[in-house]
């Protein structure tokens, strides 16, 4: 950085902004960075425990009291590891992948509204932002795939990228009904036009189907079983991520972790009405922000917990079968779908409790 | 029309499957009585009677063996775990020198928990016991003499 851009840069902060508003945005950024550090951790242990009960086990309940403990220390142990690099490897592409995925994953999060005054950012394309930036993450995967100069990576990551073309589409569908029903882009706004019946109910029929197609959308861009092509243990030993160790394996798991939770946040604003208690039990008592908050997680651990059921059950599908069910099944019924969807919206026969 | 009918098929075949696994979950996450896991170290384990964990020598309650020192386990063990070293003693009741055994000496490093050596006793002197703590912090501990000191050939085992 020559002296020029120095006083650009100093000269913004002091003259546009103020130092202060900086070290604000700054703190925000770093509080977020740790709490979706622990919540993703978190979410692996609860993964982890989820599938102890669905397959007759206990799960990790030996560090800490049940077993909470237990992935931090797996963090821990991680971070301890030697960063591996094979001998070949693109050494840019393989370095920048990690980082791509995690930043394409917590920049997604700044505009989620956790609560009416909790949120980083409220810019009125909102939702559109999530679906863009979220989709960025497929091109780390693509380039750490490439740049370890593996060919399971590489297969891995091309199927990845073939998952991704496909299901944004169809997760595109089902955002523009909910768009649609509320009349804007803007997260706070999606929300507040739930203020009396969430969106899966007032939208009859097509808001359904809208909100199934987002959960598998969701599955399969978040790389989840049934949709885990990328990985395929059985096939591709761990695909993308074969020749990462220590931390830069721990990054693309968090990610992973994290897209989970931004698909589940993303269907609870869309459909499940956010922030908003249900039936407005909660809406008289003082400390609302906190009261949002509860019922906004509370939601977000519901619908984690239904793709948890998902990967538990279902088996892996072919990637003929995965590209069948977006082209031929999924697509053709999420423009049908939208189509219905303005039509109710023109005729304004929205179900309002 | 197979069109929607294949629709339905699969949600009604994944709606099966989830029914499934949610009647494994939620009895397990209110009760936990179906859970198979035992906390080993704070609960006994449960070990299984064909357990082969390691060849012990049987003993009964004066401190006798059935072991006569023929050496037929020795011969049929194929990793060579087994080692017997023998001695001729002066049978008390008969006068006469005889052979007799001084240690029965198990490799457990070098077994591979075959049975041979069972098989091959004729006076089902070894046999297996069930015990699986074998971890040791030397490798020396690992070779262990079965017949205790003192122990002495049971009387009519010979006949």
């Amino acid at each position: 950085m020559n002296m020029l851009s120095i006083n650009i840069f100093q000269n913004w902060l002091n003259h546009t902004h103020g130092i202060w508003y900086v070290l604000v945005l700054a703190g925000i950024a770093a509080l977020y960075l740790g709490f979706f550090a622990v919540a993703g951790l978190m979410l692996v242990y609860l993964e982890r425990r989820v599938a102890g009960y669905f397959q007759l086990r206990l799960g990790p309940n030996r560090v800490g009291p049940w077993g909470l403990l237990q992935t931090i220390a797996d963090a821990l142990k991680l971070v301890s590891k030697e960063i591996f690099m094979p001998k070949f490897a693109d050494k840019l592409l393989y370095k920048i992948g990690y980082y791509i995925v995690i930043v394409s994953s917590l920049v997604a999060l700044a505009v989620i509204p956790f609560s009416r005054q909790i949120q980083a950012l409220d810019i009125n394309v909102g939702i559109f932002f999530v679906s863009a930036v979220s989709s960025v993450g497929v091109l780390g995967i693509l380039f750490g795939a490439w740049g370890s100069r593996n060919k399971y990576s590489l297969i891995g990551a091309m199927r990845s990228g073939l998952q991704m073309i496909s299901y944004e589409l169809s997760a595109g569908f089902a955002i523009i009904a909910v768009v649609l029903m509320a009349g804007t882009l803007k997260m706070t706004g999606i929300v507040e036009a739930q203020k009396d019946t969430w969106f899966l109910f007032q939208g009859h029929l097509p808001a359904i189907v809208a909100f199934v197609i987002f959960i598998i959308a969701g599955t399969a861009e978040s790389n989840r079983v049934p949709f885990d092509l990328v990985e395929a243990e059985a096939e591709l030993g761990a695909g993308f991520h074969t020749e990462y160790s220590g931390m830069g394996f721990a990054y693309f798991f968090l990610a992973e972790f994290i897209n989970m939770f931004i698909i589940s946040a993303l269907a609870v604003t869309l459909f499940l009405g956010g922030w908003l208690a249900p039936f407005g039990i909660t809406d008289g008592l003082p400390a609302q922000w906190l009261w949002g908050m509860v019922w906004f997680f509370v939601k977000v651990l519901a619908v984690i917990f239904l793709l948890m059921w998902f990967r538990w059950t279902f088996p892996r599908l072919r990637i003929d079968q995965l590209l069948t069910l977006e082209w031929k099944y999924l697509l053709p019924i999420g423009l049908v779908n939208t189509v219905i969807m303005a039509f109710i919206v023109w005729k304004d026969w929205l179900i309002h409790i | 029309m197979a069109y929607f009918g294949k629709i339905l098929y699969g949600i009604k075949t994944l709606w099966t499957g989830m029914k499934v696994t949610g009647g494994y979950f939620f009895p397990n996450l209110l009760t936990k009585k179906d859970v198979i896991t035992v906390q080993y170290p704070d609960e006994p384990a449960v070990v299984f009677e064909r357990f082969k964990g390691e060849v012990v020598m049987w003993h009964n309650e004066n401190n006798e063996h059935r072991c006569t020192g023929c050496q037929a386990c020795e011969i049929a063990c194929p990793n060579g775990s087994i080692e017997i070293i023998w001695k001729r003693e002066v049978d008390p009741e008969t006068g006469k020198k005889k052979k007799m055994l001084d240690q029965h000496i198990y490799h457990l490093s070098m077994c591979t928990m075959c049975s041979l050596c069972i098989q091959a006793c004729p006076t089902n002197a070894i046999m297996w016991s069930v015990n699986f703590h074998n971890a040791t912090y030397d490798r020396s501990q690992l070779t262990k003499v079965l017949n205790k000191p003192g122990s002495k050939l049971m009387a009519g085992v010979e006949e």
